[in-house]
């Protein structure tokens, strides 16, 4: 016979293993100097080709390199390579989110040299990868014009631990009717102050600017370097 | 679609706090915020699933809602929003980017019965 049931007050953070783990993986990075972007976005809105855009242009100034997560192919980096930045690829199966243990086995084994740059481009999806914090710097969340303004409304958890916004296929914007305020209205409404760019990967549109934003805020973090 | 993989995490974290106190679960509760990423139906959905054949199987699991907490800078003062789709205070609609409360995925308490001495696990 059992003793009557009883409340036992606990504690505990359900995602403390991967919190601890990302936290470990933040102060490895400091230590190296390697500022880690993560890019978030839905399926299909140029997540590879604007990782590709950006590897391309900032390398003849700085280190780069890439880890992807795709579901199954390794498409996507066969595609990043072309950048010639060194690229991993994260096979992550049916998982539909990269945490911080994929990350940190990723690199295990890996060495792309000295870094300023590791872009984490995550698996295509608005909703999963919001919860799993993965030791960068910066997150990034991209959509492209063709996806509707009232995405950031549709998704506001992810877009809330988000730091910059990026538009993508500005190209296509008149083709679709793209209304600009309102996306940006948008935005605000579920991120007040967050800063977002309106880039085209394609024809390269509005990607001097948002790199400007991305090597401000390496020298930033840079400066705060421990010596 | 993660809630499988989170409601596992919940049940190994139990099953571990019921190995170490000798004690049977019957319920675990969680305190979950709107903007943990994690959904409240999907996860109670995925909780059956994850606790089949564990330790911790027919526990149940009692999800307690948290309101989302911000801060309004003009204001100076916490205040709750009735929306994730609008930080705006609801009292002087400044803008209100710093979340105090609403990120939470927590295990607060578990409704636990100890063992009887006498009849360890596993006997008739």
């Amino acid at each position: 016979m059992s003793a009557q049931p009883r409340l036992l007050e606990v504690r505990k953070n359900v995602l403390k293993q991967n919190d601890v783990l990302a936290r470990s993986l933040r102060e490895r990075f400091r230590a190296q100097g390697t500022f880690v972007v993560s890019l978030v976005s839905s399926p299909g809105a140029g997540k590879t080709a604007f990782l590709e855009k950006t590897l391309t242009l900032l390398r003849p100034n700085y280190r780069v390199a890439a880890l992807v997560g795709d579901l199954a192919t390794e498409n996507d980096a066969v595609r990043l390579a072309r950048s010639q930045a060194p690229v991993k690829q994260i096979v992550t199966g049916t998982i539909c989110h990269l945490d911080a243990a994929m990350v940190d086995h990723a690199l295990t084994g890996w060495d792309p040299g000295d870094l300023d740059f590791l872009f984490i481009e995550n698996v295509g999806n608005l909703v999963c990868p919001s919860s799993y914090d993965l030791g960068e710097s910066l997150r990034l969340v991209l959509l492209s014009v063709t996806e509707g303004e009232d995405k950031p409304l549709k998704y506001p958890t992810i877009f809330n631990s988000a730091d910059v916004a990026v538009i993508s296929k500005v190209d296509l914007a008149a083709a679709v009717d793209f209304d600009e305020p309102a996306m940006t209205a948008n935005i605000q409404a579920v991120r007040p102050g967050m800063p977002h760019f309106l880039v085209s990967a394609k024809t390269g549109s509005g990607m001097q600017p948002y790199l400007a934003f991305l090597t401000a805020r390496f020298a930033e973090f840079s400066r705060k370097q421990p010596v | 679609m993660h809630e499988l993989s989170i409601a596992m995490s919940i049940v190994d974290m139990a099953t571990e706090e019921a190995e170490r106190r000798n004690a049977i679960i019957e319920a675990v509760h969680l305190e979950l915020g709107p903007l943990s990423g994690v959904v409240a139906d999907a996860l109670e959905f995925s909780w059956q699933i994850a606790c089949s054949g564990t330790p911790i199987e027919g526990a149940r699991l009692i999800i307690q809602q948290v309101p989302l907490q911000v801060f309004c800078p003009a204001c100076n003062a916490p205040k709750t929003l009735a929306s994730m789709q609008w930080f705006y205070c609801p009292d002087c609609g400044g803008p209100t980017a710093e979340v105090l409360h609403g990120k939470e995925l927590n295990i607060v308490a578990l409704e636990i019965r100890d063992e009887c001495p006498t009849a360890p696990a596993g006997s008739p």
